[in-house]
């Protein structure tokens, strides 16, 4: 699968790696939709299960990963696609290829604070509107205090 | 179901169902705009249940995350652990290699547990369509699962049975036979019985038949799994797809719907109990015996007693105690088939011995996003059909 996946993308991937645990696929948020949709339609990665990302502040000079998972329905292939970008940087959205991105962007965004670009309801999901700052970025303290939010 | 057109002098209303609806499984709100009767726009608002696990788990070792797993769906922990010890195995490169005798535990555990949450999903949902006998009756066995689970691992729920390397103890004598005797009870009389009681009922059948149908396409866009995906008709199944532990070994088959509506994944939820069922039979005929725990020290701790004698099983243990498990760097998914769909854990490790970035792939929460979509042109009677067909459970959705 991996050379398949080599062959396919060509340019589009700036590397492909052979994971633990599947094939990773190292693109840029220029190229990203473009090898979304090749893995999709040509490649046959049917249906997504993951986005999320990994913040390596401080340890690296970009400090996101956006982090997707792919999976080929009835067989055991999936496919890892990572995205790095600075603080402030926006992804284009996948909603209009597999519509389950939506609230997996939306909870992205609310946990990161990376912004999805084309998404239509780019929304806090799982916190309210008005929390201080994103969670789950190393620079927030985990026992931090939180004030709760007004009656909606 | 076509959309609904505005007639002329009416106005929409907007409707809260929830957080607090003892329909909506939990704190769920829904935020319906309604014309008359029918919903126009389904609206579902979460996070009522956040309580951070992923942030929280980034400093915890890898041994206490297990504990925040149980608390996910907490239906069914005994997966959830398994899912979570399935992607650190991986990242610690001893993914299928753990002791048989572990594996086949893993597997009758794990599928009691599918069983259990089937049963809470299933009851659940017909209660709210009005039907008392059926969960009465499935509670009651459910009830029985859970005292084996009890007498195995010490707890009703939120068992922790589950090791990085195995399984916390290895059965106590007469248990299996137990687990034998009522898994074949539940085969032969308590699941004809349940069937008896709802498959043929005018009103279930009628409030269920072609309400809410998702088609193959959009289950798969919409990254739907579990009986979700397969009551529209794709015969998909982590234990099968990418058989994991010991699956290959038994024989089994995945159930698949026709429609795609609520009778169908309520059907596939009926025979998956009875799949699962088969699963321990065989696993309990088949049974190996040996050691629950793989056997390195740098995983799991040493025999207490070893810990007392000898001076490098006292470093290990007090290494394992103090610290941790110390995973080497990389990243790794690790999924299984949970009741609910494919859950699954993304762990980021920097070496250290906690994770540096934990993921949960939570399959309510990807399931419950349908409800936005499928909604729309039913009734309200109907969205409680939904919720309890998409069987969420909010300790997952929310985290």
């Amino acid at each position: 699968m991996i050379s398949q996946i080599r062959e396919k993308l060509g340019e589009l991937a700036t590397d492909v790696i052979e994971g633990i645990d599947m094939p990773t696929v190292i693109t840029t948020k220029e190229n990203l939709l473009k090898v979304i949709e090749v893995l999709k339609n040509e490649l046959g990665f049917n249906t997504i299960t993951d986005i999320t990302a990994v913040d390596w502040y401080g340890r690296r000079d970009k400090r996101f990963d956006v982090v997707y998972h792919l999976r080929k329905v009835q067989s055991p292939h999936r496919v890892r696609i990572k995205v790095a970008i600075d603080d402030g940087e926006k992804v284009p959205s996948l909603v209009p290829i597999f519509e389950g991105a939506n609230w997996l962007e939306r909870e992205v965004f609310d946990m990161f604070g990376i912004e999805f670009e084309g998404h239509p309801n780019m929304k806090r999901i799982l916190l309210w509107e008005g929390f201080p700052g994103h969670p789950l970025r190393k620079d927030f303290f985990w026992r931090e205090e939180v004030p709760l939010p007004e009656n909606e | 179901m076509e959309a609904v057109s505005k007639t002329e002098n009416t106005q929409y209303i907007e409707l809260n169902m929830g957080p607090h609806h003892p329909a909506t499984h939990g704190v769920l709100r829904l935020k319906l705009t309604l014309d008359g009767e029918r919903v126009v726009r389904c609206e579902a608002r979460i996070g009522y249940l956040h309580r951070g696990t992923e942030k929280t788990v980034e400093h915890k070792s890898y041994h206490q995350a297990l504990i925040y797993t149980d608390r996910l769906d907490y239906l069914s922990p005994l997966t959830n652990n398994w899912a979570y010890v399935r992607a650190v195995e991986k990242l610690l490169g001893i993914d299928g290699k753990l002791p048989r005798r572990a594996e086949y535990l893993r597997v009758i555990t794990g599928e009691l547990s599918r069983i259990s949450s089937h049963i809470v999903g299933a009851g659940t949902h017909v209660l709210d369509l009005g039907a008392w006998t059926f969960f009465l009756h499935a509670f009651r066995e459910r009830e029985k699962i859970y005292d084996l689970l009890e007498e195995l691992t010490g707890q009703r729920m939120n068992n922790t049975y589950f090791r990085i390397g195995g399984v916390a103890a290895d059965a106590p004598d007469g248990w299996l036979e137990k687990v034998y005797k009522w898994a074949d009870e539940f085969e032969k009389k308590h699941h004809p019985e349940l069937m008896d009681l709802i498959a043929a009922n005018p009103i279930f059948v009628e409030r269920t038949k072609g309400i809410g149908v998702i088609p193959p396409e959009m289950a798969l866009n919409l990254g739907l799994t579990g009986p979700m995906i397969r009551g529209s008709g794709i015969k998909t199944d982590l234990r099968k797809d990418e058989p994991y532990s010991v699956y290959s070994e038994f024989d089994f088959e995945i159930p698949t719907g026709k429609n795609g509506d609520t009778y169908d994944r309520f059907m596939v939820r009926m025979e998956e109990m009875l799949q699962s069922v088969r699963i321990i039979k065989q696993a309990i005929e088949k049974m190996p015996e040996g050691d629950v725990l793989i056997d390195d020290y740098k995983i799991v701790p040493p025999p207490k007693r070893d810990a007392y004698t000898q001076i490098e099983k006292l470093i290990h243990h007090f290494k394992l105690v103090s610290e941790g498990v110390r995973v080497p760097p990389g990243e790794a998914y690790g999924a299984v088939e949970a009741p609910k769909g494919e859950l699954g854990f993304y762990i980021v490790s920097d070496g250290s011995a906690k994770p540096y970035r934990f993921r949960i792939r939570p399959p309510s929460f990807i399931n419950l996003q349908s409800i936005e979509h499928i909604a729309p042109g039913h009734l309200v009677a109907d969205i409680i059909a939904l919720i309890g067909t998409i069987d969420i459970v909010l300790g997952e959705v929310d985290r």
